[in-house]
């Protein structure tokens, strides 16, 4: 397969299944019970994505390395109600730092 | 935009609106710092320039885009790198049934809404209480994302990856953090919080086993079908 034709097909899935979410049919998602599956579904999709970009190397096995360090401390700065903004940064210093001092890859 | 898929600043006190707009451009800059590896690291994988900006325009998912590129820099096969970058594709559906839902458009903007349809815009409209700031994220995350991602991405194309590794920088930290921080107000809900966490849990077990995008999607639905059909979960969120 050339480059061109691997880049557009890719481009053109990618967007296929974009849409593919806006037009499911309203009456297919009408239940009470798939409504609530539907809301509930991005939370679960974030949290899982979240466990597997902070926990895991890129083979998949779980690590425990800066990036954990670092959601730490995400986790008490929002405890402590900090900001959205203050949460992100004090989250990549603690990983630039642990990085920078050689205490976690 | 018209006044159909505009949120109603009316309806958003000028407080909330600054901190929704604050969000999504935090978002934003965080993500779109990323572009510059990610058109540094394609362009080295053998991709042209314009190939490279096909995929950040057309593609315009992060988790996809960087698969494909590494398949092709490992000397895989085009076949297999269009099946990876779909199979972490699937998420963006899933989200766009609930985005769908948020946003209620028609036509040429639910094509540009879909486009929009990743993690960060996602996050950012989820974490939302309000309609009308769930449609202003939606689209200021979107917008911000696509406009920083392309312009870093050329960036990284042409120039190399002028930052260095962004794990320098704990950008990696930088963007779980911030979905920590938008998922953090849902969290208060008993019910969503225990679908959270086995989703977490689930993602965390399944990932040494299966390929790139499969985990978080059946960790994600695992939770989602089990936190439902729980009774006593169900009781709990009322």
């Amino acid at each position: 397969m050339s480059l061109w034709l691997t880049v557009l097909l890719a481009s053109a899935i990618a967007f296929a299944l974009k849409v593919a979410g806006y037009v499911v049919p309203h009456t297919w998602l009408d239940g009470p019970r798939i409504a609530r599956m539907t809301s509930m579904l991005p939370v679960a999709l974030l949290a899982a994505l979240v466990a597997v970009q902070a926990f895991t190397t890129s083979g998949g096995s779980f690590v425990l390395d800066a990036r954990a360090g670092a959601v730490a401390v995400a986790v008490v700065a929002l405890a402590l109600r900090a900001p959205f903004l203050v949460v992100v940064v004090l989250a990549a210093a603690t990983a630039a730092a642990l990085r920078a001092l050689g205490w976690a890859a | 935009m018209t006044a159909a898929s505009c949120p109603d600043p009316a309806t958003l006190e000028p407080r909330r609106r600054r901190e929704v707009l604050r969000q999504s451009v935090s978002v934003g800059v965080a993500t779109g710092a990323y572009g510059i590896s990610f058109g540094a690291l394609s362009v080295a994988a053998g991709l042209s320039l314009w190939q490279t900006m096909a995929l950040s325009a057309l593609l315009f998912s992060g988790g996809s885009q960087f698969a494909l590129v590494g398949i092709v820099a490992a000397g895989g096969s085009g076949l297999a790198a269009v099946a990876t970058s779909s199979l972490l594709g699937i998420r963006n559906g899933l989200y766009g049934l609930q985005v769908a839902r948020i946003l209620d458009l028609r036509g040429s903007r639910r094509a540009a809404a879909a486009q929009l349809t990743i993690d960060e815009s996602t996050a950012v409209a989820v974490a939302q209480p309000e309609h009308a700031a769930a449609r202003l994220g939606f689209w200021a995350t979107g917008l911000a994302v696509f406009a920083l991602w392309n312009l870093m991405t050329l960036a990284g194309a042409l120039l190399g990856d002028l930052l260095g590794d962004p794990q320098r920088y704990g950008l990696d930290a930088a963007a779980a953090a911030a979905f920590c921080a938008l998922l953090w107000p849902r969290l208060k809900n008993v019910e969503t919080r225990a679908v959270a966490g086995v989703a977490a849990l689930a993602a965390l077990l399944v990932a040494p086993h299966a390929p790139a995008g499969i985990p978080v999607l059946v960790a994600a639905l695992a939770a989602v079908v089990a936190g439902l059909r729980r009774p006593g979960l169900r009781r709990a969120s009322r």
